[in-house]
C-alpha cells in the first residue's frame, strides 16, 4: 500500500495515459501483464486505500472537504471486496476472447492466466460458463443537470447505482453549468456531489452553456488541472444555450489546442424554435409535438454542419446522441472522407421508437421526450445497430437523465416545457447485446468495444479501463449471455415511474458486477456504498484521437503565392461608410474584448504547426500526474510535448 | 445612320415594344399550338394589346405599369413624344456611355451597318421574318420546320408555311433553331464598395446577344437598410434606358425585418418580381440566421416565389479570412482558401433542409463545387423541391488560376463561392446537368476591371467579386456537354432556356419555339469553333476568365423580339433601351404543383387525450438569454418580439403565472393563409 501511494510521486513528470493504448511495435503478451504500476491519479481524490486494508476499523479521513457518509457495510465490503479471485470465466476484451482466471487486489487486476498462486481466503466468484468483460462505460448521462430548475429524478446515487445493476462501472457525466456561470464554480459542485454519491467511479463532460472568451482560462485550467478533456457545445436550445457558428469555430479551436474532445448536442436550434411555434399556434400541445418540431433533418443538417466546422477547425469531433438514420449516414460518410468524428448512439436510440409519443397515456408519450427525439422510423434501432457493428459509430451511452411523472407535467399544456430526458443507465448493456449480439450483428468482442474500450480510448481512460489487463482497475462485469429477461420498471433500480423500455425481452444480463475490485451486484442482490465513486481524470490529447490531428495540423498549411506588387490603376473607392469594411474587419467591433484574443489565439494556431514549445510548456505545470506504464512498453509516438 | 435609326425607331421598334406577350388568337393556333391563348401569366399586367395589335402608331401607352414613372426620366431615350429629333439625341447621348467606345475595337456595330439591312430590318418588323431550312430543337423534341415570325412573336412553326412574299428570309441551311437563351443570373449593376461594374445593362445585354442569350435575369441587390422598392426602380429604370434584350429581376434580400415583408408582398403582386435571394454568407451584410431564414422562406412560400440561395457559411468564411489574412497571405489565394467548398457544401445542406422543413423551393444559386452538387442530388433523389444552377464559370474552367503569378488574372477570377480548384469540377458539374440533377446554367455575370478588382490588391477580402460569362455560357454548354456527348441537344435547350423558363415561370413565353411565344430565336451552329479571347468579346472587362479557351458550337443568327439582332458575317445590331422588362407571375406551376400538394397532404396532428391530471411539480423562475446571432447586424426586434401573450401559454391553469415568467415569450405570428387553404388540423385545445 505504501508502495502504491509513493508512485505518483516518482513518476509525476512523465506523460500519463496519452501514450497508452497505441498500437505499440511489440506484440501484446496473451494475458496482457505488462504494466504492473498501479496508476496513481488520485491524491486528489477521496478514496483512502487503508481503510480498505486488512484493518478496516480506520475510518475514511474526511478531508478534501468532503463528507463521510458512514455505512456499515463499509467493513465487512471491504473484507470481501480486498481480494477476489474470479474463476472459470471467457474474458472477453474488444481484441480477443480466451478463458482465464482473474485475480484482483486493491482496485487492481494483479494476475491474469490459469492456475495462479494466490493468498489464501480469497474470495472466489465462480464464473463458470459466462463471459468476463470489462465493466461499461457509459460516456453521456446528465444526472445532475437541471432543467427548469428541476433536477432529475435520479441522481448520482440513483444514477450510478442503476449503472452498476447494469452493468455499467463507470460513468462520465455532462457538468452543465447555468449560462454565463463560473464553469470551474460548476465544476466544483459535480465533483461535490460526485464525490458525495456516486456509487461507481465516474468523469465528467464540461458542457458550454454560453460562449464567451473570458472562458478561455477556464478551459484551460479545467485541462490542465481538473481532468476534464471533452466539452459539449450546443447547437439547440435557442435564446439559452445555443452556439453561432463563429462562437462553434472558436470553440472547437481552442479546444483542439487544448488537446481535448469537442462534442456537440447536434440540432438545428434556429428551426426548432420556429417549428415550436408553429405546432404551438396549430394547436399542438402534447409530447407529440416533441417530434414534430424536432424532425430528423434538423438533427442531420446540424452533424452535416457540426462536421464541417470540426474539419475547418481540425478538431476530433464527437456527436452525443445519435438518433436518427440520416445522422448516422452523415457521419458515417464523413469518416470515409477521413475526417475525425465518432457517433454516439444511445439506448433509447437502439432500444425503441419514438412511435410512444403518439401514445393516448400523456405520461407514456412523455416519458420519451428527449432532444434529439427517438426517432419515430421502427427501422431506426436496426439500422444504428447495424452502423455500430460495422465501426461507423463508435460508442454506446444512455443519455440518461429521467424526471418522475410529476417533473414531465410541467409541460403537460406545452410540449415544450417538458423536461427532455430518458432512462437507459441501466438497460445499454443489455439492449446493445440483444439488438447486435444476439441478432449476431457483432461480436461479443465488439460488444466490448462499443460498450466499453472505444469509450475508454476516446476518452483518455485506456487501459486503465475498458479492458481486462493486469494493472487495469478492476471494473469487471460476469455477463451471461443466456439469461433472459424483460425490462419494466416495476423491477429497474432507477426511481422514475415509467421505464421506456417497458415490456422488452433481452438476452444477456449481468450475473456478477465489480466494482473497485468489490462486488456490488451478486446473486440479484445491489450492495453500493453512496460515495465509494471515484473521480477519475483525464488527460488531454487521447491518442486515439489525437495521432491524426496532430499529423494534419502539420500537414495543413496553406501558403501564398510570392507576387510583384500589383502596380495598375486602382478604382477609387467612394467612402460609404456602411459597407466598407467587408467582412473581416467588421468582426471586431462586435465582440468587445475580442481585439486582444484573437491575435493570441492565431499565436497558437501557427504554434500548432511550426514549433510544439508551446505546448510543451504545459507539461510540466500539470500538478496531478498518473504515471502509468502502458503495456507493451511506451510507444515512439511523438506527442506534440 | 441616324435617318435610319429614326425610321428604324418609329416604323419597327415601336410595336416591338409595345408588343403584348402572346397574343395570337385561336384562330392563329397551328400544328404547334399545344398552348392556348395568352396564358394568364401576364393578366396582371398592363400590356397594351390593342397598340400591338393593328395601331402601331397610336401614342404610346405605358406597356407596363413602371412605363409611366420611366418616361419621367430625361435620358428616356424613347421619349413620349417620339419626335424624330429627340430620339436621336436621346440614342446619341447613349452611344456615349463607356461601354460604347469601344465598339470600334470589337468591330461589332452597334447601329446598322448599312441602308440595306437597315432596311431589311424595317421589314422585318413590318411584313415578318421566316427563318427557313432549319431544325428546331425544343426540350422535348427536334424537327425540320420553319419558322415564321410576326410582331416579335412565333406566328407559325411547320413546313411549307404560306407567308407573304416581301418577309425576310434567314436561312438556317440545316442548322439548329433552339429557343434565345435565357441567363438567369446576372449582376449588370450590383456595386461594390460604391462603384457599379464594367459591364452596365447595355454592354451585358449586349454580350449576351452575342452569345445566343436573349433574355437575361438580373439581380436587384439593395444595401442593407435600403428599400426593397426604391431599389427595384432604379434597377428597372437603368435596365429599361440600356437593356438591348428582354429582362426581368430578382431582387435581393439584404436582411429580413417586418418592413421588408410589406414590401415584398407590393413587388410579387404589382412589380412581377416571383424570385428572391437570401444570402447564408457575407457576415454583418447580408448574412442571415437560421431564424431570418426560416421566417423569410415561410413568408416567400406564401408569397409563391421562389426562394434563391446564396450558399456558403457566412460565419466560417469570416474565421477563415480573418486566420488567412493573419497569416499574411493577402492575394486572391487567400479567397479559395477562406470560402473551402465544404462550406458551400454546408449551407446548400442547410438550405435544403430549411427548405423541406418549410415545404419552400429551394433554388441554389452559383453551385461551384461537386460536393455542393452532390448535396443536391441527394436531396432530390430524397424528393426535396431544390433546384441547381451552375455557372459558366464553374462549367468551364477551374480555380488552380487564383494561385496564378498574375495578380490581374488571379484576381479575375475571384467569385463566390469561388470556382473549385479540383480540375476534374466542371466534368462532375456537366454530367449532372445532363442527367437533370442540375437544371439550369447562369452565368453570374458581374465584371469588374481590373483597377476595380485592384481595390482589393492588399486585402483579398476587398476585390470585388465577380466574373464574365454572359457570352460565353451557351457555348461551353455546347462544347463541353453536347460535343463530348453527355448531352443531347433537347437538354441543351433545356438547361440553357427551357428549365429556366418554367422554374421562373415565362414558360411558354420564353424558353420554346413554338407558335405564340416571343421570337427569342437562336440559329445555332454545332461545328462553329471560336478561341475565346478577350479581343473579340463585347464584355468591357479585361481579363476573360475563359482566355485561349476553344469552343465549339456558336450562334449564327441571333433574333431578339423578333428582330435580327445578330446575324455571321453582320455583326451584332443592338438597340440600346429595346429590352423590355418582363414581369413574372407568382406561383409557377412547375415549382408549386409539388408544394401545394405537399401542403395540403401534409397537416399535422396532435393526438387527442385526457387531461392529465397527475401532480405537477414547482417550478423556479429561471433567467432568460438570447442566442448570438451569427451576424451582428440583426435587428433586435426579430429576437425580441413585443410582449404578448400566447394564448397556449396564458391557459396554463396551474401556477400560470410562474411558468409564464419563464417562457421566451413567443410573438404573435402572422398568420397567412396557406396556398391550398389551411389544414384540418383538429385544435387540441
Amino acid at each position: 500500500m505504501a508502495e502504491r501511494k509513493l508512485l505518483p510521486r516518482d513518476n509525476d513528470e512523465g506523460s500519463l495515459l496519452s501514450k497508452l493504448g497505441t498500437d505499440s511495435p511489440k506484440p501484446r503478451v496473451k494475458f496482457g501483464g505488462m504494466f504492473c504500476n498501479v496508476e496513481g491519479a488520485f491524491e486528489n481524490k477521496t478514496l483512502n486505500f487503508d481503510s480498505y486494508n486488512s484493518i478496516q476499523t480506520e475510518p475514511r479521513p474526511s478531508g478534501m472537504g468532503l463528507i463521510f457518509v458512514p455505512h456499515c457495510s463499509v467493513s465487512s465490503l471491504c473484507l470481501q471486496a480486498d481480494r477476489l479471485i474470479i474463476k472459470g470465466g471467457k474474458v472477453v476484451n474488444d481484441d480477443q476472447s480466451f478463458y482465464a482466471d482473474i485475480y484482483v487486489e486493491d482496485g487492481i487486476i494483479k494476475q491474469i492466466g490459469e492456475n495462479l498462486i494466490v493468498p489464501g481466503g480469497v474470495k472466489t466468484v465462480d464464473a463458470y460458463g459466462h463471459m468476463v468483460i470489462p465493466g461499461g462505460i457509459d460516456v453521456n448521462t446528465s444526472l445532475q443537470a437541471p432543467q427548469l430548475g428541476m433536477c432529475p429524478a435520479d441522481d448520482f446515487y440513483h444514477g450510478t447505482r442503476a449503472a452498476l445493476a447494469g452493468g455499467t462501472t463507470m460513468i462520465i457525466d455532462h457538468v452543465v453549468p447555468e449560462p454565463g456561470a463560473s464553469l470551474l464554480g460548476a465544476y466544483d459542485q459535480w465533483r461535490d456531489l460526485g464525490d458525495r454519491r456516486s456509487c461507481c467511479d465516474y468523469s465528467l463532460h464540461m458542457d458550454i452553456t454560453r460562449w464567451h472568451d473570458g472562458l478561455f482560462e477556464e478551459l484551460e485550467s479545467l485541462v490542465k488541472d481538473k481532468g476534464v478533456n471533452s466539452f459539449l457545445i450546443f447547437m439547440s436550445y435557442k435564446d439559452k444555450f445555443q452556439s453561432s457558428d463563429s462562437q462553434m469555430y472558436e470553440m472547437f479551436s481552442i479546444i483542439r489546442d487544448l488537446g481535448a474532445i469537442a462534442q456537440v448536442h447536434a440540432e438545428n436550434g434556429d428551426i426548432i424554435d420556429e417549428e415550436q411555434k408553429r405546432l404551438l399556434e396549430l394547436g399542438i400541445t402534447g409530447p407529440e409535438g416533441h417530434v414534430l418540431c424536432h424532425p430528423e433533418e434538423v438533427e442531420t443538417e446540424a452533424v452535416y454542419r457540426a462536421i464541417t466546422i470540426a474539419k475547418q477547425a481540425n478538431c476530433p469531433l464527437y456527436i452525443t446522441k445519435v438518433m436518427s438514420k440520416s445522422a448516422a449516414d452523415v457521419i458515417a460518410k464523413a469518416r470515409k472522407k477521413g475526417m475525425v468524428v465518432y457517433g454516439e448512439p444511445i439506448t433509447a436510440s437502439l432500444g425503441t421508437d419514438g412511435s410512444h409519443h403518439w401514445s393516448k397515456n400523456w405520461a407514456k408519450a412523455a416519458a420519451f421526450v428527449m432532444s434529439p427525439p427517438i426517432n419515430p422510423d421502427p427501422s431506426t434501432p436496426e439500422y444504428l445497430s447495424s452502423l455500430l457493428s460495422c465501426g461507423d459509430l463508435q460508442v454506446t451511452a444512455s443519455g440518461n437523465s429521467t424526471f418522475s411523472t410529476a417533473q414531465k407535467a410541467v409541460g403537460k399544456d406545452n410540449f415544450t416545457l417538458i423536461p427532455e430526458g430518458t432512462n437507459g443507465i441501466e438497460e445499454r448493456l443489455a439492449v446493445v447485446w440483444e439488438k447486435a449480439v444476439a441478432t449476431g450483428k457483432m461480436d461479443e468482442n465488439e460488444f466490448v468495444a462499443v460498450t466499453s474500450t472505444n469509450a475508454a480510448k476516446l476518452f483518455n481512460l485506456y487501459p486503465r479501463k475498458g479492458r481486462i489487463a493486469v494493472g487495469s482497475d478492476a471494473d469487471i462485469v460476469i455477463w451471461n449471455p443466456k439469461e433472459t429477461r424483460t425490462l419494466s420498471a416495476t423491477t429497474h433500480t432507477l426511481t422514475v415511474e415509467i421505464n421506456i423500455f417497458e415490456g422488452m425481452e433481452v438476452r444477456g444480463a449481468p450475473v456478477v458486477v465489480i466494482s473497485q475490485g468489490k462486488i456490488v451486484l451478486e446473486d440479484g442482490k445491489l450492495d453500493v456504498t453512496e460515495g465509494s465513486g471515484r473521480f477519475v481524470p483525464r488527460k488531454a490529447y487521447p491518442d486515439y484521437v489525437y495521432k491524426r490531428i496532430k499529423a494534419r495540423s502539420r500537414m495543413a498549411d496553406a501558403r501564398g503565392v510570392p507576387r510583384g506588387n500589383y502596380d495598375g490603376p486602382v478604382h477609387d473607392v467612394i467612402s460609404m461608410t456602411k459597407s466598407v469594411p467587408a467582412t473581416p474587419t467588421s468582426r471586431m467591433p462586435q465582440f468587445p474584448g475580442k481585439g486582444p484574443l484573437g491575435p493570441a489565439r492565431n499565436l497558437h494556431q501557427s504554434g500548432f504547426t511550426l514549433s510544439g514549445t508551446q505546448i510543451d510548456d504545459h507539461i510540466p505545470r500539470r500538478s496531478a500526474q498518473r504515471i502509468v506504464a502502458p503495456p507493451g512498453g511506451r510507444t515512439n509516438i511523438t506527442t506534440l510535448s | 445612320m441616324s435617318d435610319c435609326r429614326r425610321q428604324w425607331n418609329r416604323e419597327d421598334e415601336l410595336p416591338v415594344y409595345l408588343a403584348g406577350p402572346i397574343t395570337t388568337g385561336p384562330n392563329q393556333r397551328k400544328s404547334y399550338g399545344m398552348f392556348t391563348s395568352a396564358e394568364g401569366a401576364c393578366d396582371s399586367t398592363t400590356k397594351d394589346y390593342d397598340n400591338c395589335a393593328a395601331g402601331r402608331r397610336g401614342t404610346r401607352t405605358p406597356r407596363s405599369f413602371s412605363r409611366d414613372r420611366l418616361l419621367d426620366y430625361a435620358e428616356n431615350p424613347v421619349p413620349e413624344a417620339a419626335s424624330e429629333a429627340s430620339e436621336v439625341q436621346g440614342c446619341g447621348s447613349l452611344v456615349n456611355s463607356p461601354g460604347e467606345s469601344e465598339d470600334g475595337r470589337q468591330g461589332v456595330a452597334t447601329a446598322c451597318p448599312s441602308g440595306g439591312q437597315c432596311q431589311s430590318s424595317q421589314e422585318q418588323g413590318k411584313n415578318g421574318l421566316l427563318i427557313r431550312g432549319g431544325r428546331v430543337v425544343n426540350d422535348d423534341r427536334s424537327e425540320f420546320a420553319d419558322v415564321y415570325v410576326e410582331h416579335g412573336l412565333i406566328k407559325d412553326v411547320g413546313v411549307n408555311l404560306t407567308v407573304p412574299d416581301d418577309v425576310r428570309v434567314l436561312e438556317a441551311n440545316g442548322a439548329m433553331v433552339i429557343p434565345g437563351g435565357i441567363d438567369v443570373n446576372t449582376c449588370l449593376l450590383k456595386p461594390h464598395l460604391g462603384c457599379p461594374p464594367v459591364d452596365d445593362f447595355f454592354l451585358g445585354t449586349k454580350a449576351a446577344l452575342a452569345g445566343g442569350t436573349t433574355m437575361i435575369i438580373d439581380h436587384v441587390v439593395p444595401q442593407p437598410g435600403d428599400s426593397l422598392l426604391e431599389a427595384f426602380e432604379r434597377w428597372q429604370a437603368s435596365a429599361d434606358r440600356k437593356c438591348c434584350c428582354d429582362y426581368s429581376l430578382h431582387v435581393d434580400l439584404p436582411n429580413w425585418n417586418a418592413g421588408v415583408q410589406d414590401e415584398l408582398e407590393v413587388l410579387v403582386q404589382e412589380k412581377g418580381i416571383n424570385s428572391f435571394q437570401v444570402y447564408m454568407a457575407y457576415k454583418d451584410m447580408f448574412q442571415m440566421t437560421d431564424s431570418q431564414l426560416y421566417e423569410a422562406f415561410s413568408f416567400l412560400k406564401d408569397l409563391g416565389a421562389v426562394v434563391m440561395v446564396h450558399a456558403e457559411n457566412g460565419d466560417l468564411i469570416a474565421q477563415e479570412q480573418s486566420k488567412i489574412l493573419s497569416m499574411g497571405i493577402t492575394g486572391p489565394e487567400g479567397h479559395p482558401l477562406s470560402r473551402p467548398e465544404e462550406l458551400e457544401a454546408e449551407a446548400v445542406f442547410r438550405a435544403i433542409t430549411l427548405g423541406n422543413r418549410v415545404n419552400c423551393p429551394v433554388y441554389i444559386t452559383k453551385v461551384m463545387s461537386k460536393t455542393a452538387a452532390d448535396t443536391i442530388t441527394q436531396a432530390r433523389r430524397k424528393g426535396s423541391v431544390v433546384f441547381g444552377e451552375p455557372i459558366t464559370a464553374s462549367l468551364a474552367t477551374d480555380g488552380s488560376h487564383y494561385w496564378s503569378k498574375n495578380w490581374a488574372k488571379a484576381a479575375a477570377y475571384v467569385t463566390s463561392p469561388p470556382l473549385s480548384p479540383d480540375p476534374t469540377t466542371p466534368d462532375h458539374l456537366h454530367s449532372l446537368l445532363a442527367c437533370g440533377d442540375l437544371q439550369v446554367v447562369g452565368s453570374a455575370h458581374c465584371a469588374y476591371s481590373t483597377s476595380q478588382k485592384a481595390i482589393g490588391k492588399d486585402n483579398f477580402t476587398l476585390i470585388p467579386e465577380g466574373t464574365n460569362g454572359v457570352e460565353e455560357r451557351m457555348g461551353f454548354v455546347w462544347d463541353k456537354a453536347v460535343a463530348m456527348g453527355k448531352m443531347d441537344e433537347n437538354q441543351f435547350v433545356a438547361v440553357t432556356s427551357t428549365n429556366s423558363a418554367k422554374i421562373f415561370n415565362l414558360y411558354p413565353r420564353k424558353g420554346r419555339i413554338a407558335v405564340g411565344s416571343d421570337a427569342d430565336i437562336v440559329i445555332w451552329d454545332p461545328d462553329r469553333t471560336k478561341t475565346i479571347t478577350s479581343k473579340i468579346q463585347q464584355s468591357a472587362v479585361e481579363y476573360n476568365i475563359f482566355e485561349g479557351m476553344e469552343c465549339r458550337g456558336g450562334p449564327v443568327a441571333v433574333v431578339s423580339q423578333g428582330r435580327v439582332v445578330y446575324e455571321e458575317g453582320e455583326g451584332l445590331q443592338v438597340q440600346q433601351g429595346s429590352g423590355r422588362f418582363i414581369p413574372r407571375q407568382a406561383f409557377p406551376d412547375h415549382v408549386y404543383q409539388r408544394i401545394r400538394t405537399r401542403n395540403k397532404v401534409k397537416g399535422r396532428q396532435g393526438v387527442t387525450r385526457g387531461m392529465y391530471d397527475g401532480p405537477v411539480y414547482d417550478v423556479p423562475a429561471m433567467p432568460k438569454y438570447i442566442t448570438p446571432s451569427p451576424s451582428a447586424k440583426t435587428s433586435p426586434t426579430s429576437h425580441q418580439p413585443p410582449p404578448i401573450r400566447n394564448l397556449h401559454q396564458s391557459n396554463f391553469s396551474l401556477s400560470g403565472a410562474q411558468l409564464d415568467d419563464n417562457v421566451p415569450r413567443r410573438s404573435g405570428h402572422r398568420i397567412v393563409a396557406p396556398p391550398g387553404g389551411r389544414s384540418n388540423i383538429t385544435s387540441l385545445g
